[in-house]
């Protein structure tokens, strides 16, 4: 098996969701200079609701890709309503607060609608209800399955189609006027709040379909797996330049692939039995077992927030920002 | 009747009284000059004509008072402000820039033939629609501003200082501009620090001084008033 091509395939599948989850970060930051932090949850009520939805339906004789469907239909407006929510009821009172204000209101939202969910879902892992067969694929001595190429033909398109959105309508248009000069904006006849209002929304929608989609990869949910998941989005908003939406893309593949990676050969380059010169304590446990890895393949958590640490301290404007932000 | 009416208009920040109870008026089709030192209030003035700043007092436009309005709603209603430092947004193109203007447009038709007459008022700008407003030099921005509020389809458009930060030829250029939009019928409203030229392309005028209005009358008689002169034209 090729680890190298493996791990090249399993990074795209992480880092298409990461940046579909990078994005709705990043429009956010980019129009009111806020770090959504309750946006991870909103990817995991996305999955919870999918969830929800495709084991009520399983068995039922309905066709699975209908109940697939239904899932992602049912999550993208619940999760739609709760970003909204969370604009209106959190945020929105706090426009015009420090920016201090929203920044704790948005951790304090997380750990809200975490509980929230915990309410609702329990605090068990629940398994993702395995409807279709997912085939495997055999390339170059590395398999690729459907979800994965689901995942990433789908968020390609949706990266497509949210750039349109941004670059070439009216309604994009409006955000990137708003998102540079609110007051000015608000000359022009847009109505500012309204236009935020939106970025929510369909930062939110993304989030859903993000959460259909690490759900069915990992085929495990969770009320806290949104937390790392936000955190290491957020990590690759940040690489790739908070704000830009190009950048989100670039930064959640980039990322992927880091930790995909990393995890791939952390084992090797830690295993201490390659060292040319061992302690005899090193030594004997090589004797005995062949190898003895300092960090696991379990550190992969690990990359994304060295990722954060490192741009942060080396080019805090990420890849593709155009100026630092001095704010908090 | 008045296009615009402006009775007892007030307006404070925190404690600090920025225009203290001021009255006056725009008949339709006139351009109107306000002028007066810095920091007198002149721009705060407009700000609250536009609801940029809350304020108190009677603003009726059209015989309607707009000072419950939001702000979004005045460019609908045909009131257009051009900024001071022209706010015009740098990360879009010029013509995403004019497209703004008007934004809250639906007569597609129309709207391309205002642009086609934006453009045959400021050349300049045609040239370089597909660039990003950012790179333009401070007289395109300007122009660019008040070409962005001329998509509005305004009927009263205020100008807050267009000379501002120009080189004198551009200045020129800019005011040629307002000529020409106020010689096809458009009501302004123009506030400037360059009384002079204010002076000279306004039919009336009003000096501002520390938040109130100590004077007005008609442009040419002001022009000649010897406190004008003293204080505002260098004192010839
Ligand atoms: N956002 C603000 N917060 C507090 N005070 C303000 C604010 N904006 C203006 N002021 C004050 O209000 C007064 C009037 O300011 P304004 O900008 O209206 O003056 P102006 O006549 O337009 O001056 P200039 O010719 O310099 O543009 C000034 O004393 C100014 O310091
Ligand atoms: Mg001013």
């Amino acid at each position: 098996m090729d680890i190298f091509l493996q791990q090249i395939i399993n990074g795209l599948t992480l880092g298409a969701v990461y940046a579909i989850v990078a994005l709705g970060y990043t429009m956010v930051y980019g129009i009111i200079q806020l770090i959504n932090f309750a946006h991870g949850e909103v990817v995991m009520i996305g999955a919870m609701t999918a969830l929800t939805v495709i084991a009520g339906l399983a068995g039922s004789g309905v066709p699975p890709l209908v109940i697939v469907l239904a899932g992602v239909l049912a999550a993208v407006p619940v999760c739609m309503a709760v970003g909204y929510g969370l604009e209106r009821v959190a945020y929105r009172p706090l426009r015009h607060a420090p920016r201090l204000s929203p920044l704790i209101t948005a951790i304090g939202m997380s750990i809200v609608l975490q509980h929230v969910a915990m309410m609702v879902w329990s605090r068990n892992f629940l398994a993702f209800p395995q409807i279709f067969p997912n085939p495997v694929f055999f390339v170059g001595g590395a398999a690729i399955t459907g979800v994965q190429i689901t995942i990433i033909v789908l968020s390609l398109l949706i990266m497509g189609a949210l750039t349109a959105v941004v670059f070439r309508t009216r309604l994009g248009t409006a955000m990137r006027a708003t998102a540079e000069n609110p007051e000015v904006a608000r000359l022009m006849g847009i109505d500012c709040d309204r236009v935020i209002a939106l970025t929510f929304i369909i930062g939110a929608g993304l989030a859903a379909v993000a959460g259909v989609m690490v759900g069915s990869y990992y085929g495990i949910a969770h009320y806290t797996m949104g937390f790392v998941l936000g955190l290491k989005a957020f990590s690759a908003a940040v690489l790739g330049g908070i704000g830009n939406i190009a950048g989100a893309m670039l930064g959640g593949f980039l990322l992927g692939l880091v930790e995909a990676l990393g995890a791939g050969y952390i084992g090797d380059l830690t295993n201490l039995c390659h060292l040319p010169w061992q302690p005899d304590l090193v030594a004997a446990r090589c004797a005995a077992d062949g190898h003895l890895v300092l960090f696991g393949s379990n550190y992969q958590d690990v990359f994304a927030f060295l990722v954060l640490i490192g741009v942060l301290m080396f080019r805090p404007e990420g890849l593709l920002g155009e100026r630092v932000g001095q704010r908090a | 009747m008045s296009m615009l009416q402006v009775q007892g208009l007030k307006v404070a920040y925190g404690g600090i009284q920025a225009v203290k109870g001021i009255d006056f008026e725009v008949a339709a089709g006139e351009v109107v000059c306000l002028i007066g030192a810095n920091g007198a209030g002149k721009s705060t003035t407009l700000k609250a004509l536009a609801r940029m700043v809350p304020a108190q007092g009677s603003v009726r436009y059209d015989g309607h008072d707009i000072l419950h309005l939001p702000p979004h709603a005045l460019v609908g209603r045909g009131l257009a402000l051009v900024p001071e430092g022209r706010g015009v947004f740098g990360r879009l193109t010029v013509a995403e820039n004019l497209r703004m203007g008007a934004y809250t447009r639906r007569d597609t038709p129309e709207i391309a033939r205002d642009l086609e007459s934006v453009f045959e008022l400021l050349p300049r700008l045609r040239e370089r629609q597909r660039q990003t407003a950012g790179t333009l030099s401070g007289g395109e921005q300007q122009m660019l501003a008040i070409g962005r509020a001329l998509m509005g389809r305004p009927r009263l458009l205020l100008l807050d200082e267009p000379s501002m930060g120009l080189a004198p030829i551009m200045v020129q250029k800019v005011f040629e501009v307002i000529r020409s939009v106020s010689q096809q019928g458009m009501t302004i409203l123009l506030v400037e620090q360059n009384a002079r030229l204010a002076l000279a392309i306004a039919s009336r005028g009003y000096v501002m001084e520390s938040g109130t209005i100590t004077l007005t009358d008609a442009a040419a008689t002001l022009l000649d008033d010897p406190r004008v002169r003293e204080a505002y034209l260098g004192g010839e």
